[in-house]
């Protein structure tokens, strides 16, 4: 469990970074908090012949929100950061990422791994990714030529992997439009063990009936995966109502087995963790989107 | 030289906690206080010193080279590109080193011997065995090096279950072990058995399993091999419950006699059993150490624990109990097989876990008549260790079940039916149908005292409660008693060519007063430096903080066993306090010619020596051990030279025994199992130190706990393991623990030196059986039944799902 040799960088400016990225080309690999590239290079899974230590880059540790331009989070920004903010308009209308991040390992991994390196390491059973998605975020990715901005949706494209070129870093996650009622829940065999199966929710009700909903699972598939919840329009806002969707939502994925359980066991999963989530979710306040 | 006063502070930096002494029956001045492990400080603080902590100038890093394959034949091992690296010193192979083997040995003809070699030459069996061992100047640059190493492997078809193994025309591990069995013992048969299975009132056939676990020590298995000139001997620093045996492993394996080795335990970071065996990494590194004549040290990492280290407990229980109409048990037939994995462990060999099952199945119950076969099955996975509780977490399991499935069928309460097959108050010293005598416990006074905790403290209101709330909640009771403190009278009936059970002690106290003790036991987290010292002072009449205790040092104790099977407190403190007794009437021959009275009135407490019940003048010891060391002339001749002891102890054994309760919270929505409140009601005899005790009850419950609800290694068909990290084995943390009550109960035992029982393993024998009927009991209302561990979320979910379907 040691890894292969392997030449280290440290870039003081994203340039130096991108600059870093594109000299050394596909072999290198940004180093941030390093809680899931450091193990798996100890088990020389992943042998990059460079790294390019980020964690000295100044001002891109962050929560910064904007009258109508939503939450922005800096790549840097640490998951203990995120879950001791106390921002009223974070807690507003993205109170659901400062709810989620206990869901995150332990506190030293808190305290250490980042917001950025989470997305970019894609894990499909990740929190951020769920949310990223859920909340319809945009990756902002610097290259040495130009900055880009990618929708979740698009940035994940399977397991570990994303639609970040080898010279791209992101630089921040923009989370455009508020979401008061979201809720992120999971479940695993211990406190602090990656999700079997994550599931998180947000619903629009009105006067006691549904207007809209959305859904998106983790841990049931290759990427975060956002199933079809518009049965859930005009249904009252009952535990029967979000019950019927969590078996709706089961029946629209086909998750795979591992040591920790059948596809079947996580069929389950996913309707008791659905269902938990939006009858969580339409119990919060609604405030304004 | 000023006498000091004993319970003054005499060091700012390590100062003597405020410690109360109290009346405890049985004990002393000492015994029975929670005196604070002398060990916390420098482990808390980061001083220990553990084999990765030493270095040498010069030291070389070994990493071994593994194989990918459960079974395959091993063609050449092309080790010029690894040569080649940078920093490689050597790469070894089987064949370098002249194919030394470990050859663990029971003298029984149901026993098949087999070799497990020091480097796989031929054939490998199971995926991690090592073949080859590249010497580095650099840990990293020998990793490096090990993937440069090619190796041509002719893959064999492999079998990783006990049911593979045994199947007709299954491909064999060891030529010589036909059907892959290493040994088959019937160890009792009554021939009424069948009768009585046929005509009782309620006949219970059931199949128990419980998963291969990992011991999972915090610190891995690793040595330091170097070979000192000036002592012509080859030292080996290891991390190791049994010093000893290691030594003569590792000089029966490199023709070397025992002197020419010696082996030294510095701290350790825990066992349970997996260092209670000789591994084979730890012989090829001092071979490599003997060839190169440099300094060598390996350190297992995680990844290797988990594959290629020693595993345990996977077993399979097909049995069928007779009970009587009012709950009594008539008749039990055990056919008990063990996967003992690919080799036999030097030295208690693969016979450990089925003997110690087949012998001990029947418990603290009174089993009339008694079938029990036990078998070692081999087959394509790391080799088994005897694992905290060797056995008893699952014999335990089986009776505990047994008696709840027989008070479900008769309609009785399962409690009740445990009470009446109790061996009870006035039949101890009881001797089984298994040959086994039972000296005096408290076992029916535990299950009293835990039934009487548990409504006392509303448990069942708490589950009514919980129930209401919409899940799933269940209480389960585990009675047990297990035989700890084996002494060769007792290991001798299982006929290992090395049958271990003594120990001794050496008692020296130096011409300043204070005491040194040396021990054949190895603690390795126990806090013997304490419970020793505690034992000690209370024989010389000292503070335990003038007592020292070396152990683990093989030239400095005399042979001894080591510490496993819960024997070290009882045996080596029992030598320790045997030898500290001889000193003592040394001390009081000494006083009693200064003070011109009869030694059997000499009395040694709080640092000196007086007339029993005499105000007069009082020796300070280390007046009286100056005196012997510098001043030898003073005294009579058979008063001289020296305040020193030895003394071995050997006893039969001696049972310790408790009560568990546990209550479980299942979630039907997702299939968790939580626990949620503990019990133990235990029984070890006089306790020397009851925070140690405690402390070891409830790591040993958290382990038995983890065994129950979450630990298992994972193998695919063809014997690639699939729970090689801590990731996919899941051990617990504190999230998943509840507080354990303990309560203490004090049988002495008539067997120890003492009055002390072991008690090392206890919680983890206990909790398995009690969490496992916690979970029956939670889904008592559907028809749901579970006989395995660990049962796992999944479990739950496709138990109530089928129910939903039903």
């Amino acid at each position: 469990m040691k890894p292969a040799p392997f030449a280290y960088h440290r870039a003081h400016s994203v340039a130096e970074a991108v600059a870093l990225l594109a000299e050394l080309g596909d072999e290198a690999k940004i180093l941030a908090g390093g809680l899931s590239l450091v193990p798996m290079m100890n088990f020389r899974l992943a042998r990059p012949a460079a790294l390019v230590d980020v964690t000295r880059i100044e001002g891109l540790s962050y929560l910064k929100t904007e009258p109508q331009d939503g939450l922005r989070i800096g790549a840097l920004t640490t998951h203990r950061a995120v879950e001791i903010s106390r921002d009223p308009d974070v807690l507003a209308g993205f109170g659901v990422l400062p709810r989620s991040a206990r869901w995150i390992g332990h506190y030293p991994i808190r305290s250490r791994g980042t917001f950025g390196g989470s997305i970019a390491h894609a894990d499909p059973a990740s929190e951020w990714c769920l949310l990223a998605m859920l909340l319809g975020a945009q990756v902002v990715l610097v290259g040495p030529q130009r900055q880009r901005t990618v929708s979740a949706a698009e940035f994940f494209e399977g397991y570990y992997s994303t639609a970040a070129s080898s010279d791209e870093m992101i630089t921040e996650l923009w989370f455009p439009r508020p979401e008061p009622r979201a809720v992120l829940t999971e479940f695993a065999q211990r406190q602090g063990d990656f999700a079997v199966v994550a599931a998180a929710v947000c619903a629009d009700i009105e006067d006691g009936i549904c207007a809209s909903a959305r859904v998106v699972l983790g841990g049931v598939g290759p990427l975060p995966v956002e199933v079809n919840a518009d049965a859930l329009s005009g249904q009252p806002a009952t535990s029967d109502t979000w019950q019927a969707m969590g078996e709706h939502a089961a029946s629209q994925v086909d998750p795979p087995e591992d040591t920790h359980g059948s596809g079947e066991f996580r069929r389950r999963l996913t309707a008791t963790l659905v269902s938990r989530a939006l009858a969580e979710a339409s119990q919060l306040p609604g405030g304004t989107r | 030289m000023t006498p000091r006063d004993p319970v003054t502070p005499r060091d700012p930096v390590t100062p003597r906690h405020p410690v109360t002494p109290q009346a405890v029956p049985f004990g002393g001045r000492w015994v029975g206080v929670p005196v604070p492990r002398k060990e916390d400080r420098r482990m808390l603080l980061g001083r220990g010193r553990f084999v990765a902590d030493l270095n040498r100038p010069g030291l070389l890093h070994a990493a071994f080279v593994r194989s990918p394959h459960a079974h395959a034949r091993v063609g050449t091992i092309e080790v010029t590109a690894a040569l080649q690296a940078p920093g490689v010193e050597t790469v070894v192979t089987a064949a370098t080193l002249g194919d030394p083997y470990l050859l663990a040995l029971l003298e029984r003809d149901e026993f098949v011997p087999t070799r497990m070699p020091i480097l796989a030459g031929d054939k490998v069996r199971f995926v991690g065995e090592p073949v080859a061992v590249v010497i580095a100047d650099d840990a990293y640059r020998a990793e490096d090096a090990i993937e440069l190493v090619e190796v041509d492997w002719d893959p064999l078809p492999a079998v990783a279950s006990i049911e593979a193994a045994t199947a007709r025309e299954a491909p064999q591990l060891h030529e010589e072990a036909r059907g892959n069995c290493l040994v088959d013992l019937l160890m009792f048969d009554d021939d009424r058995l069948q009768e009585i299975l046929g005509t009782a009132a309620v006949t219970v056939p059931a199949t128990f399993r419980s998963a291969r676990v990992a011991a999972l020590p915090l610190e891995g298995r690793a040595c330091l091999a170097e070979w000192d000139d000036r002592d012509d001997q080859l030292v080996l620093h290891v991390s190791t419950q049994v010093p000893h045996q290691v030594r003569s492993g590792v000089a029966q394996a490199l023709g070397l006699p025992e002197r020419q080795v010696r082996v030294i335990a510095p701290d350790v970071g825990g066992g349970f059993g997996l260092k209670c065996v000789v591994g084979r990494e730890e012989v090829a590194v001092a071979a490599a150490a003997l060839r190169l004549r440099r300094p060598v040290r390996w350190a297992e990492d995680r990844q290797e624990n988990l594959t290629a280290a020693f595993h345990g407990h996977e077993q399979r229980y097909q049995v069928r109990a007779a009970f009587s109409q009012d709950g009594r048990i008539l008749g039990l037939d055990a056919e008990i097989d063990c996967d003992t994995g690919a080799y036999s462990a030097f030295p208690f060999t693969c016979a450990v876990e089925p003997l110690m099952a087949s012998t001990e199945l029947p418990g603290v119950y009174k089993v009339p008549a008694y079938r029990a076969r036990g078998r070692a099955i081999t087959t394509n996975k790391a080799p088994a260790a005897p694992y905290r509780g060797v056995s008893r977490p699952q014999i335990v399991l089986v009776m505990e079940r047994l008696m709840e499935k027989a008070a479900e069928a008769l309609g009785l309460d399962p409690l009740e039916v445990r009470r009446i097959n109790l061996i009870s108050p006035g039949e101890f010293p009881y001797t089984g149908v298994n040959g086994i005598t039972y000296d005096e416990g408290s076992y029916r006074e535990s299950l009293d005292q835990a039934e009487k905790h548990v409504t006392e403290q509303a448990w069942q209101a708490e589950r009514d409660r919980l129930r209401l709330a919409g899940l799933r909640a269940g209480i389960g009771y585990a009675c047990f008693s297990e035989r700890t403190a084996y002494g060769t009278p007792t290991m001798s009936q299982r006929r290992m060519r090395m049958t271990p059970g003594y120990d001794t002690a050496m008692v020296r106290m130096d011409p300043t007063g204070e005491v040194i003790v040396t021990t054949g036991t190895c603690g390795h987290g126990q806090g013997h430096e304490t419970t020793f010292a505690q034992i000690v002072a209370d024989r010389l009449g000292v503070h335990p903080d003038q007592v020292r205790l070396r152990q683990g040092d093989t030239d400095l104790a005399s042979y001894g066993w080591g510490t496993w099977g819960s024997r070290s407190v009882v045996i080596g403190g029992g030598a320790a306090g045997r030898a500290a007794e001889i000193v003592a009437s040394q001390l009081r021959k000494v006083a009693a010619s200064l003070l011109e009275a009869s030694p059997a009135d000499v009395e040694l407490a709080e640092g000196t020596a007086r007339i029993r019940g005499d105000a007069g003048p009082a020796i300070p010891i280390p007046e009286m051990a100056r005196l012997v060391h510098f001043q030898a002339h003073r005294l009579d001749e058979d008063l001289r030279y020296g305040l020193e002891a030895r003394a071995t102890f050997d006893p039969p054994g001696t049972f310790s025994n408790a009560c568990h309760a546990a209550m479980v919270v299942i979630d039907p929505g997702t299939g968790a199992i939580r626990l949620h409140k503990y019990l133990v009601v235990e029984d070890c005899g006089v306790v020397i130190n009851p925070m140690v005790v405690d402390g070891q009850v409830r790591g040993g419950v958290t382990q038995g706990v983890a065994a129950a609800l979450l630990e298992r290694l994972c193998f695919d068909p063809e014997g690639q393991p699939v729970s090689t990290t801590l990731m996919d084995y899941l051990a617990p943390t504190a999230a998943e623990m509840c507080a354990v009550d303990i309560v203490h109960l004090q049988t002495p035992s008539q067997f120890g030196e003492t009055g002390a029982k072991g008690m090392g393993e206890g919680g983890t024998i206990g909790a398995p059986a009690a969490v496992l009927g916690a979970i029956n009991d939670a889904l008592s209302d559907t028809d749901a039944r579970f006989d395995h561990i660990p049962v796992l979320p999944p479990d739950i979910s496709a138990a109530l799902n089928r129910r939903d379907v039903a």
